[in-house]
């Protein structure tokens, strides 16, 4: 984290910029804040006997106030049952849900502060987006003027005053993503709950809502939990992100830890393009460790936490981090295929040790990449370009 | 696109659709047109007029049967309804569990046993009430109409509730709606167009029966039908005719009726 303090600033500056008073262009480091929500050692089975699963496995994890915080895997990992349970559409087996403090689990989803955006959105097709919108808040009992006013801000807050009166089947499915989210809103809810809510959208207005979601975390200041199993759509909208796989957690960090400082094989393989390295470790020591590659290079590189030491240890190193050379390198092999991406290129390496390596090359306007396939090439690891993984 | 198949471009298709179109409706024209013989024959054409529409009109039996009929009618389809709402409510709001197969079949029992069977059964146990309580009045017609009506009003609600989207109940959970709320301000308003749709069938169901009924009514206790069935023993005048056509009428007008309003629902 430290190391990428710079960009810090756009990610921490969300939610919590309002109650901490951003200054313009300060740097402020990331408090580790309050916990809204905290999940001990929660399991959920499904099933009885012989065809019992175990769709949650002992997760345990803290979601700070005001955080824009992203459960991240596969379909099947879990994700969707975590955030049910929260909702309380499901009972954990075993374990703790806290809300500021509080035991939460037990309690039916119509006692929970917590409000959630469906995937399907889950409009009421018999009501108006104004009543829909209203609907939590005259649950809860509130004053007709006092729903009226709210409704109108929600409306604005997510542009929607012209259609108030529109059956929310005479909306497009934008409209009606902006509607379950004003909805979800309204009641003020400790803790806002968003499942895959952007996976029925096409591309480009996918990209609209990623920015109007975080435009709506920053303005409201409600902690959002937000699923999905897209992994672009988590690094660029999260604080944090929980890579989750078969039922556990299996890191917790900032985009930058999660990319750049995968703690598994899974994370770093779900995440972006890697380079799997095996690699002999010595000279461990705060965090960091000394890896010998099988070309025989040395690099210094990041240890995963967690990490045994052992022989046969799994180094990943990012395409971008590496670089293509015509001399001697940390590694050396022949190119085997090169691939044009526009912004930059992917050059398919075959190592000398037989393993593949993929170096990414920003492309510019006046040169080619500079190799050709048969290429015998010398591939240079940058200075914190490696990790060692755990596992 | 005059290349491509259509079926209803080849040959012959118009012609049997024209023979099923007559077949159904020209016995159904035929009766009609016989209501207005001014002649007091069903066969014999002898000139227009509404005279047996008057007689039935001042036929106190018909009078009698017609309100006796609407009397069971109503009473048993609102209460088949209501039966029926809270067995589909039951049956498709739960998980499947073992036995809910039977449980359905269980429901629509009166759609499977031959009507007769069931006629023959109520008249044994509703005589052995009779005998018990000395009660003979019309509860028995409506209690036996109630019965086979719930399945007719069972299928249309079900239906409505296994297509309704059940992330909207968990959503009004989810804005604080505890479950009654949810039921009145969710799944009811939802639902309503299937309920109506099983009244209006369950009524039409009870007002149109002849087996059950022959076999469960005391003296003096004809609905219409079975007072209808009875003047076929003695001499057919078109009188019953002009009653069909003015039951037929009625019918039409509930069948119309509940068309507006659920098309009206279906686009709110």
């Amino acid at each position: 984290m430290p190391s990428h303090a710079p960009c810090a600033d756009n990610r921490v500056g969300t939610g919590s910029a309002l109650k901490s008073g951003h200054k313009n262009g300060v740097i402020v480091p990331e408090q580790p804040g309050k916990s809204a929500i905290e999940v001990r050692g929660v399991r959920k089975v499904f099933g009885t006997g012989e065809s019992q699963v175990a769709a949650l496995d002992t997760v345990s994890v803290s979601i700070r106030e005001n955080e824009f915080f992203t459960l991240l895997g596969p379909s099947g990992c879990g994700k969707t049952t975590l955030l049910r349970l929260i909702a309380g559409f499901d009972f954990p087996s075993a374990g703790e849900i806290l809300l500021y403090g509080q035991d939460i689990a037990p309690l039916p989803p119509f006692k929970r502060p917590v409000n959630t955006v469906f995937q399907n959105y889950a409009l009421f097709p018999h009501m108006t987006v104004a009543e829909n919108i209203g609907f939590g808040l005259e649950m809860l009992g509130k004053p007709k003027a006092e729903v009226k006013a709210r409704v109108a801000e929600m409306l604005k807050l997510v542009k929607m005053e012209a259609l108030s009166n529109r059956r929310t089947s005479q909306i497009s499915g934008g409209q009606q993503q902006r509607v379950a989210l004003a909805r979800a809103l309204a009641p003020q809810p400790k803790v806002l709950l968003l499942d895959e809510p952007l996976s029925a959208l096409d591309f480009k207005l996918r990209k609209e809502m990623q920015i109007e979601l975080k435009r709506l975390q920053h303005e409201t200041g409600i902690t959002f939990i937000f699923v999905t199993h897209d992994q672009e759509e988590a690094l660029t909208m999260s604080d944090r992100i929980a890579v989750m796989s078969s039922g556990k957690i299996l890191q917790v960090g900032t985009p930058w830890d999660i990319y750049d400082k995968p703690a598994e094989r899974f994370v770093a393989d779900f995440i972006g393009e890697t380079n799997f390295l095996t690699a002999a470790i010595s000279g461990m020591g705060n965090g960091k460790a000394r890896a010998t590659l099988k070309s025989g290079a040395t690099i210094d590189a990041t240890v995963a936490e967690g990490f045994q030491p052992k022989d046969n240890a799994t180094v990943v190193v990012r395409p971008e981090h590496a670089k293509l050379t015509n001399g001697k390198g940390d590694l050396s092999g022949t190119v085997e295929n090169i691939v044009y991406f526009g912004t930059d290129t992917h050059i398919h390496v075959r190592l000398d040790s037989s393993e593949a390596f993929t170096v990414r090359q920003q492309n510019t306007r006046s040169a080619g990449c500079g190799f050709e396939r048969g290429d015998k090439v010398g591939i240079s690891i940058g200075n914190d370009a490696a990790q060692v993984l755990r596992d | 696109m005059a290349s491509r198949f259509d079926i209803r471009r080849q040959t012959g298709f118009t012609t049997i659709a024209m023979i099923c179109f007559f077949a159904l409706y020209l016995p159904i024209v035929t009766l009609v047109v016989y209501a207005f013989n001014a002649g007091s024959s069903i066969a014999i054409w002898e000139g227009v007029s509404l005279r047996w529409f008057y007689q039935a009109w001042n036929n106190d039996q018909v009078v009698d049967a017609s309100i006796r009929s609407l009397q069971i009618a109503s009473v048993a389809a609102t209460i088949a309804t209501i039966v029926a709402t809270m067995a589909a409510l039951a049956t498709t709001r739960t998980k499947p569990y073992p036995g809910l197969g039977f449980k359905y079949a269980f429901i629509n029992q009166p759609l499977m046993v031959p009507e007769i069977v069931t006629a023959v059964a109520l008249l044994i146990f509703f005589s052995r009430i009779k005998i018990w309580t000395g009660y003979s009045g019309l509860g028995y017609l409506m209690a036996a109409h109630t019965a086979f009506c719930i399945p007719f009003a069972y299928l249309p609600i079900r239906a409505r509730l296994e297509n309704m989207d059940l992330s909207l109940e968990i959503a009004a959970a989810d804005l604080y709606a505890t479950p009654w709320k949810a039921f009145r301000r969710v799944t009811f308003p939802l639902l309503w167009p299937g309920i109506l749709a099983g009244l209006m069938l369950a009524f039409v169901i009870s007002l149109d029966d002849v087996v059950i009924t022959e076999f469960v009514k005391s003296g003096g206790q004809d609905t219409l039908p079975t007072y209808m069935l009875g003047q076929f023993r003695r001499v057919i005048t078109p009188e019953i005719n002009a009653i069909s056509t003015v039951f037929l009428l009625i019918s039409i007008l509930i069948v119309t009726v509940f068309f507006f309003i659920s098309r009206k629902k279906d686009q709110e």
